[in-house]
């Protein structure tokens, strides 16, 4: 086994990596560029090794740097993680040169599977049911549509190269694919220096499956279940769950076998993903493989007890595989959440800066519950431009998928970021979700069921009383210690308040008796109806979750200090609290209520980025809807339009700026 | 006997009442309560007891003599906050539109030698019209004795006004002598003259918003502390400061349990002062992670941001923060800030509340127009504020302090007990770059010696340790064990005792 292995990577996963490692008992290296060099996974590792400036581009992506970084340690291997140089054949081979192993599959299959052209061969020759496309290099618009035309609408465009949704565009007609050749082909270049694209059939409400494989060097190859990741948006997985509420045994079994000859096919000989668009009828395509750790790998850790990582490490050190498929057995149901750094209320655009509060759920195994959160930063980390926006990947197992689900709301729900925006609320909403919950999923559901982007709802029913009796609690906390401020006129008889409390929850009111405590710490609540509740939290004032019992149930409720009162979170709804006596609801009810800022006659930058393009000019007219700027960030293009017809007074800024959030970009007349 | 009871009754309903359910109705249509009404929010549940109800004014002028409404447009009283003793008059709009007689200004003046008399907080809530025309000069009378009462009770007991109405004429130097001015914002405005007098006088159109608004005196003239949305969120954000405040200046800062550790530790903290030196950060986030349970009252944080003052709590007690923002104009010293600062550590130190300085200073802004405007003068406000101080001075230097905005920041050389820095602290008399091109100016042309000279200078005074071998700097800490040794230090700093010769009082370049 290798006494010392390098990480080629960072984030989370390189985090993830250190972990298996440190278990094994091998020592660590972490590369970092210079932005990265205080991060949480240059702190894990045994050694750290600077590779450059910030751009992974002049850091983490050249090779000769990683293989420096490994002669300069004595780094025998590398892990690479996933992205980055993870799919490179040049790199593997780089290393090899060196006499470094390459902790991944052999540069023959990457490149066999690397290239979605070839990968479709190969899946030809190895009898993969594969979808209806032109598998050829496309060198024009025009020869994309004539593609397109003969293989019937809709079609998608994708990069040769990539991976994860970048340089995708789906076209419904002829007059979209001619639009979309030239963007696809430029996000293609710009994310994987390679501006190749082909065309394929796009599959009506299709569901994404994808199947783990593990083969070692010894040509045993054995696949490890699926994962379904449908909860997309923009082509990038949102949601994963292991296993798909899709499959029964046979399907599994079929697509796992395709995927294992696959492997076989191509020699491969480390982890890997067979990706397979499925249709809701259960039949299923191979759309490519990814010869790389998946990001969403933990779901398929927890449902086979397996350390993937660890598994590449042996496999690559040529340990044989340890199972063989019989023994690998599915337990339980494992989701995933990908929290990202952006703002779900404002079109998801990317969110940079500090983590001011980071306190993640407290991962570990209660009753038959496991919570993990893969990370690669802590309270006071940076955010930066530079990397990918994920923060963490929080993983819930349970035995079945209504308890990993629930695990994974609450767990959501307890989940404390501040200092910039994140879509933990949003990924709860997606778990209060009914036909989420009812595992009826596509590619299209964030689409389908948000269609004008997310809000989130205002609580109702249960879920409002949950809320009040939250607030009611904490209210009764902070009432409780003002009694016993100091320099009080009747010193030893505390100053009484009405029992009568009022949670408003937003302008709805919610009124409750306070009632005794119990012996147990309960406090004991009557709402308006007459029932009664039993409310138990070890709350603190400032604390940012709320965890208690209500009526024995577990809750969680997320809490954000306002004035006089909280902004509370739960299930996907958020809603301002504020807790009166019955006098003070009732003159709160004469306070006018004030809009919130009015349509602003600016477009303003809404992430820090560069201004890619400019589509209007000084004294042009405006429809709502009409593209207004491009802005670049995070490497993702942000398309920003009008909101409302009018007419552009005056342009604050230029192509190629590099502008900070909120600066002005242009004004209205 | 039982009629006597019932008439008492009816008495207290009808002025209860005040200028009637008409009046009453307007005013919540202007989104205002009543001078009642709010005196119930402001108070705990059932404890007011009103005073001089059937008061009624004595004018016989232009018919007035026909015109009586019990009260006389004030309500005043005591009741308590949080079981704490506190004083009050609210301006009743209904009645004569709030304005001020001779009556009116008595019963003030009542509550005014009450509250001083039991060394209790007083609070005005404003909503009027000005002085009562009709009563003439007895009106003005009456303002110059509220005033005086005013200046008398400065420094002894704290006084709050909150204007949540109009607020015009005589009336608005009340509230210019007390500790805070709280508005209500679109509600409110104060202006010693009107829009009306204005115009006639400069031919300038404005309106009172304008004029007067809670916007323009949060930002622009610093006359206003704060200002919140509505009466109601107003009157419980007033209650929230009192819990902060001492009652008088000798009963020291009222304390409540918290379960919020002492010693907790935050290891975000080391990670807050970026690498780059021209980066800024949010030094907010540095006194909520510092402060119990993250609870900050600030005051004026609308106006001069490069500095950030405010009250939190260690250990349950109340401590006052000034700091330094970076944020904000890099947190340089300008005049604005310099005022803003000096004013709220005067209240701290009158009421014997410790104060917490958080330094990260690249000096004093440079300029004609801060030259101009004085700045000297007002830099020597907080270098004089600082320097008269004698309750528990506490200073941590998180970055620069550079030249003579060190010293004023609660150096050790004007007074401070515990001056910490952090390693990332920088104390010099000016930043690298600048220092440099001065000592070695011979070099200027030979731009390897000056940027090794600049590492050099860098080296040597760019860190804390300079400071610390001369023992201008007690200790340099780590940032995540701030609030333990910031909670340890208050603690042993209770019992401080700094004595002043006897003089009649100090000259403050005012």
């Amino acid at each position: 086994m290798f006494k010392k292995i390098l990480i080629a990577n960072r984030g989370e996963i390189a985090c993830r990596i250190i972990k298996t490692a440190k278990k094994m008992g091998i020592a660590t290296v972490a590369v970092h560029s210079d932005a990265d060099k205080d991060a949480l996974f240059v702190e894990m590792a045994d050694e750290a090794f600077a590779i450059g400036p910030a751009p992974a581009a002049q850091s983490y992506l050249v090779i000769e740097k990683i293989v420096a970084a490994c002669k300069a340690t004595g780094a025998e291997a590398v892990h690479p993680g996933y992205g980055f140089l993870s799919e490179r054949a040049a790199f593997a081979r780089a290393l090899e040169a060196e006499g470094i192993v390459f902790i991944g599959p052999n540069a023959h299959a990457i490149e066999a599977m690397g290239d979605k052209i070839q990968s479709k061969k190969f899946a030809n020759a190895a009898r993969v049911s594969t979808v209806p496309g032109f598998l050829g290099v496309i060198e024009s618009a025009e020869e994309a549509a004539r593609i397109a035309d003969d293989i019937g609408y809709p079609v998608i465009i994708k990069a040769s190269a990539g991976g994860g949704g970048k340089g995708m565009r789906i076209a419904h007609d002829r007059q979209e694919v001619l639009q979309g050749f030239a963007r696809a082909k430029s996000e293609a270049s710009s994310s994987f220096g390679d501006d190749r694209v082909f065309v394929e059939k796009f599959i009506v409400n299709p569901r994404h499956v994808e199947i783990q494989v593990l083969g070692d060097k010894h040509g045993n190859v054995v696949y490890l279940g699926e994962r379904e990741c449908s909860i997309q948006r923009r082509n990038q997985k949102v949601i994963e769950e292991a296993p798909s509420p899709l499959l029964d045994e046979e399907t599994r079994r079929a697509m796992g076998e395709q995927a294992v000859a696959l492997a076989r096919a191509c020699g491969y000989d480390s982890a890997g993903t067979v990706e397979f668009v499925a249709g809701q009828d259960k039949s299923f395509f191979f759309l490519e493989m990814n010869t790389r750790l998946q990001v969403e790998h933990p779901v398929t850790e927890c449902v086979t007890g397996i350390d993937l990582v660890e598994q590449m490490i042996r496999i690559a050190a040529g340990e044989p595989l340890p199972f063989a498929q019989k023994d690998i057995r599915l337990k339980g149901w494992a989701v995933e959440s990908r929290i990202y750094a952006e703002d779900p209320m404002r079109g998801f655009l990317p969110s940079i800066g500090r983590l001011v509060t980071y306190e993640a759920p407290r991962e570990g195994t209660e009753y038959d519950v496991t919570v993990r959160n893969d990370t690669g930063v802590a309270e006071g980390s940076e955010i930066s431009i530079h990397y990918d926006p994920m923060i963490a990947k929080l993983v819930t197992h349970g035995p079945t998928r209504e308890s990993a689900i629930e695990a994974q709301a609450s767990a959501l729900d307890g989940f404390v970021i501040r200092g910039i925006r994140h879509n933990t609320l949003f990924l709860s909403a997606i778990m209060a979700h009914p036909r989420f919950q009812a595992g009826e999923l596509s590619t299209g559901f964030i689409a389908e069921e948000f269609p004008d982007g997310f809000q989130p709802r205002e609580p109702e029913g249960e879920t409002a009383t949950t809320i009040a009796l939250a607030a009611l609690f904490m209210d009764h906390v902070m009432q409780e210690r003002r009694r016993g401020i100091s320099g009080q006129i009747f010193p030893h008889r505390a100053v009484e308040f009405d029992n009568e409390r009022i949670a408003m929850l937003g302008r709805t009111p919610y009124p409750f008796a306070i009632g005794r405590e119990t012996l147990e710490g309960a406090l004991i609540v009557t709402a308006a109806g007459g029932r009664v509740y039993h409310v138990e939290s070890s709350w603190m004032p400032g604390s940012p979750v709320w965890r208690g019992f209500i009526e024995g149930q577990p809750v969680v409720v997320g809490v954000e200090p306002l004035l006089n009162g909280a902004l509370l979170s739960h299930a996907g709804t958020r809603i301002d609290a504020r807790v009166f006596s019955p006098r003070e609801a009732e003159l709160f009810a004469l306070m006018p209520q004030k809009a919130k800022g009015g349509s602003s006659k600016q477009l303003l930058c809404p992430m820090p980025g560069l201004l890619r393009v400019l589509s209007v000019a000084e004294g042009e007219e405006v429809k709502i809807g009409d593209p207004l700027a491009v802005v670049e960030a995070m490497k993702m293009e942000n398309q920003l339009r009008a909101e409302f017809d009018g007419k552009v007074a005056k342009i604050c800024a230029k192509e190629g700026d590099s502008l900070a959030v909120d600066a002005v970009i242009l004004e209205f007349a | 006997m039982r009629d006597v009871l019932e008439k008492l009754d009816e008495r207290r309903g009808r002025a209860r009442l005040g200028g009637g359910i008409s009046r009453i109705e307007a005013q919540h249509g202007k989104g205002k309560l009543t001078a009642r009404e709010r005196i119930e929010l402001l108070l705990d549940p059932g404890s007011f007891e009103e005073l001089d109800m059937f008061v009624e004014h004595r004018s016989i002028d232009f018919g007035m003599e026909k015109q009586k409404i019990p009260g006389d447009g004030v309500v005043t009283g005591w009741g308590t906050v949080n079981g704490r003793t506190v004083f009050v008059f609210s301006k009743d709009f209904t009645v004569f539109g709030g304005s001020l007689s001779e009556t009116h200004a008595r019963k003030i003046v009542k509550v005014q030698d009450m509250a001083l008399r039991m060394r209790a907080p007083i609070i005005g809530l404003f909503d009027a019209g000005g002085a009562r025309i009709q009563e003439g000069v007895a009106a003005l009378g009456g303002y110059g004795e509220v005033f005086k009462r005013n200046v008398d009770a400065s420094g002894i007991i704290p006084q709050i006004s909150v204007i949540m109405g109009p607020c015009a004429g005589g009336d608005v130097y009340s509230p210019a002598m007390t500790d805070f001015i709280f508005m209500v914002r679109d509600t409110s405005y104060m202006f010693v003259t009107g829009p009306d007098v204005v115009k006639t006088v400069t031919n300038e159109v404005v309106t009172a918003e304008e004029l007067g608004g809670a916007r323009v005196h949060t930002t622009k003239s610093s006359i206003a502390d704060g200002a919140w949305d509505n009466d109601v969120e107003a009157l419980l954000q007033v209650r929230r400061l009192i819990d902060f405040l001492p009652s008088n200046n000798q009963s020291g800062v009222p304390a409540w349990p918290t379960r919020d550790p002492v010693d907790r530790v935050d290891g975000s903290l080391d990670t807050l002062v970026p690498d780059s030196a021209n980066k800024p950060y949010d030094v907010k986030e540095l006194v909520v992670k510092v402060a119990d349970e993250g609870d900050f009252f600030e005051i004026q944080q609308d106006f001069a941001r490069n500095v950030v003052t405010g009250f939190i709590r260690m250990d349950g007690r109340t401590v006052g923060v000034v700091a330094n923002q970076p944020l904000v104009l890099a947190g340089v010293l300008d005049a604005d800030a310099s005022r803003k600062a000096a004013r709220f550590v005067r209240f701290c130190d009158s009421f014997e509340i410790p104060i917490l300085t958080f330094v990260d200073v690249p000096g004093f802004l440079p300029g004609t127009d801060q030259e101009y405007g004085g700045l000297i003068k007002h830099g020597a406000k907080l270098l004089f504020a600082y320097s008269q101080a004698t309750v528990p001075l506490i200073t941590v230097i998180t970055r620069k302090a550079f030249g003579g905005a060190y010293d004023v920041m609660a150096s050790k050389h004007i007074g401070a007990d515990f001056n910490y820095a952090w390693p990332t602290a920088q104390i010099a008399v000016m930043g690298a770059k600048g220092a440099v091109e001065i000592i070695f100016r011979q070099d200027a042309g030979d731009p390897d010696k000056i940027a090794e000279k600049t590492r050099e200078y860098e080296e040597r005074f760019l860190s804390p340790f300079v400071a610390a071998e001369r023992g201008y700097i007690d200790e340099v800490i780590m940032p995540r064990t701030t609030r333990r040794l910031v909670a340890r230090a208050l603690a042993m700093l209770a019992e401080k005792k700094a004595e002043r010769p006897w003089r009649k009082h100090d000259n403050i370049p005012l």
